[in-house]
């Protein structure tokens, strides 16, 4: 029991990542209608831009970590404008293309300057066991929950109380009233990227302290990122956060407790996308789309 | 000099053509009517205003052309434009909507601006919180007016603002209107098919013919045009 309780806490921790990055596809989704499959490439590369600042300018994590955030949410906005935009009005499948293209893209690039030897990476917070009751708790992991409620809560208050973020969800759920109401809707679809590209960023510096740095470090996270975005509905931001934990957990259990489950947690993230698309296509906290005809 | 004045405006939706030529103005300070028969052109001369049609022709508002302004930037010299539809922000709250009015005021949506928009519409406070889609269609429409409002405009665009509304309701908007009008001396151009109810209201109106001005005159004059009563007025 006490194992079960213990596997629980440690997917709750891996959960937060993937919600992370989940809430960043979601972020895009909501923009655009459109699914960033370099959205994990980016958050590979963003993290390098750390550890670069971390290793070579020797900067304090914490310091790096805030201006990888800035940086990475410049990059988003600078890839919008300059890659996306061009594309406005396209069919999805060519946006889909667009970023399956910077996907390879991201992956090269990160390649060339930072190469391929795995690298550790040292996060913010000391890697040690606290003992609690009878329960083992990582300090790690708990530093990981605490960063990504701390990041939930500053996007909550962005959206509902700041003038931008009201404009953002006005220009993404309704573009045309928002022109006419003064929004440059470009703009606030930049500023999505940007957003998203930063929370990205969040998740890989989060992960590339519990499994190494290099440069496909985010490919399996991103595939359980989607599954939490698809679990929890791509639309919906608390969506993806409970889908993240919730997936989080079933990957610790499945992991755990099913021979060669390590291997198959790939695969359980593919049913699990499978079942919920057959099931409930919104997800758990999306809204059914209802076109009236 | 008029506020706002449209001389030969054209404009299409691809390749058929819904302007062919519009010439109108309207004086600062006026309520002017816009009428005309479904497919006339009516809703396509505000696109053309607010630019979201593509148009050719002139197009100035207070001495500026605005004819070649991205949509934002017409609403940012202030111009609301109430869209057909209301362009209501449905899943936000109504409190949300009004801030979203006042996007392009410096500072966002002022106490001032909120107190004398709920003057007109004494519900709002009480709905403030409410999701605006769960609204009745009367209270989508006054809350699309006070949106407008948030932004404190000089000229208000509004098209329909009757249709598919009971006609108590209809009574009610168009006193409201009128009071804007006189007590923040907003220029208002309506676009109706109720002709009766807009001809009460304005002071000044233009009937719309195949995307052309067929008549134009003062209220008094419409009113009394053989062909503008039979076409238009029923009677």
């Amino acid at each position: 029991m006490l194992s079960l309780i213990q596997q629980v806490i440690s997917g709750i921790a891996t959960g937060g990542i993937y919600a992370s990055l989940a809430l960043a596809l979601v972020l895009v989704y909501r923009a655009m209608d459109v699914a960033n499959f370099a959205q994990g490439e980016m958050a590979t590369f963003s993290t390098f831009i750390s550890y670069s600042l971390i290793e070579y300018a020797h900067i304090d994590f914490w310091l790096a970590f805030v201006i990888t955030i800035l940086i990475s949410f410049g990059l988003g906005v600078v890839i919008e404008r300059a890659l996306i935009r061009p594309f406005e009005g396209a069919p999805v499948l060519t946006l889909l293309i667009v970023t399956l293209g910077l996907f390879t893209a991201f992956n090269g690039v990160t390649g060339l300057i930072w190469g391929y030897v795995f690298k550790s990476y040292r996060g913010g917070f000391p890697d040690q066991p606290i003992q609690f009751g009878g329960l083992y708790l990582n300090t790690q992991d708990l530093g990981v929950l605490g960063v990504v409620l701390v990041m939930l809560l500053l996007l909550y208050l962005f959206f509902t109380r700041t003038k931008a973020g009201l404009a953002m969800r006005a220009a993404s759920l309704y573009p045309d009233s928002s022109r006419l109401l003064g929004v440059r809707v470009g703009w606030m679809l930049a500023l999505g990227w940007g957003l998203a590209s930063a929370v990205g960023a969040v998740s890989g510096m989060l992960v590339a302290p519990i499994i190494f740095l290099d440069p496909n470090m985010m490919q399996a996270i991103l595939l359980f990122a989607f599954t939490a975005a698809v679990l929890g509905g791509i639309e919906s931001v608390l969506g993806a956060v409970v889908g993240g934990v919730a997936v989080g957990i079933l990957m610790a259990l499945v992991g755990t407790y099913i021979p060669g489950g390590q291997d198959l947690r790939l695969a359980f993230g593919l049913i699990v996308i499978v079942v919920v698309l057959l099931v409930r296509p919104a997800g758990l906290f999306g809204r059914a789309t209802v076109k009236r005809v | 000099m008029a506020l706002l004045e449209l001389s030969d405006v054209h404009a299409r939706y691809g390749p058929i053509s819904a302007l062919h030529g519009v010439s109108l103005g309207v004086d600062e300070g006026a309520i002017v009517a816009l009428l005309g028969a479904n497919g006339a052109g009516k809703t396509t001369t505000l696109r053309a205003i607010s630019s979201t049609v593509r148009k050719t022709g002139e197009i100035t508002f207070d001495g500026h052309d605005i004819s070649r302004r991205a949509p934002e930037d017409v609403a940012r010299l202030g111009i609301a434009h109430v869209p057909e539809g209301r362009g209501t922000l449905g899943q936000l709250t109504v409190w949300e909507n009004l801030r979203m009015g006042a996007y392009v005021r410096r500072g966002g949506a002022s106490k001032v601006d909120y107190d004398r928009v709920c003057g007109y519409f004494s519900w709002i406070p009480a709905r403030r919180n409410q999701v605006a889609a769960t609204l009745s269609g009367g209270e989508q429409q006054m809350l699309a007016i006070a949106r407008a409002l948030m932004m404190r405009p000089r000229l208000l665009l509004l098209d329909e603002p009757s249709l598919g509304l009971a006609p108590i309701v209809v009574q009610e908007i168009f006193k409201i209107i009128r009071a804007v009008n006189e007590q923040d001396k907003v220029t208002v151009l309506v676009v109706e098919q109720n002709a009766s109810i807009a001809l009460q209201a304005a002071a000044h109106a233009y009937v719309l013919e195949v995307g052309k001005v067929a008549v134009s005159g003062t209220s008094a004059e419409l009113q009394k045009d053989e062909a503008v009563r039979r076409s238009y007025l029923g009677y």
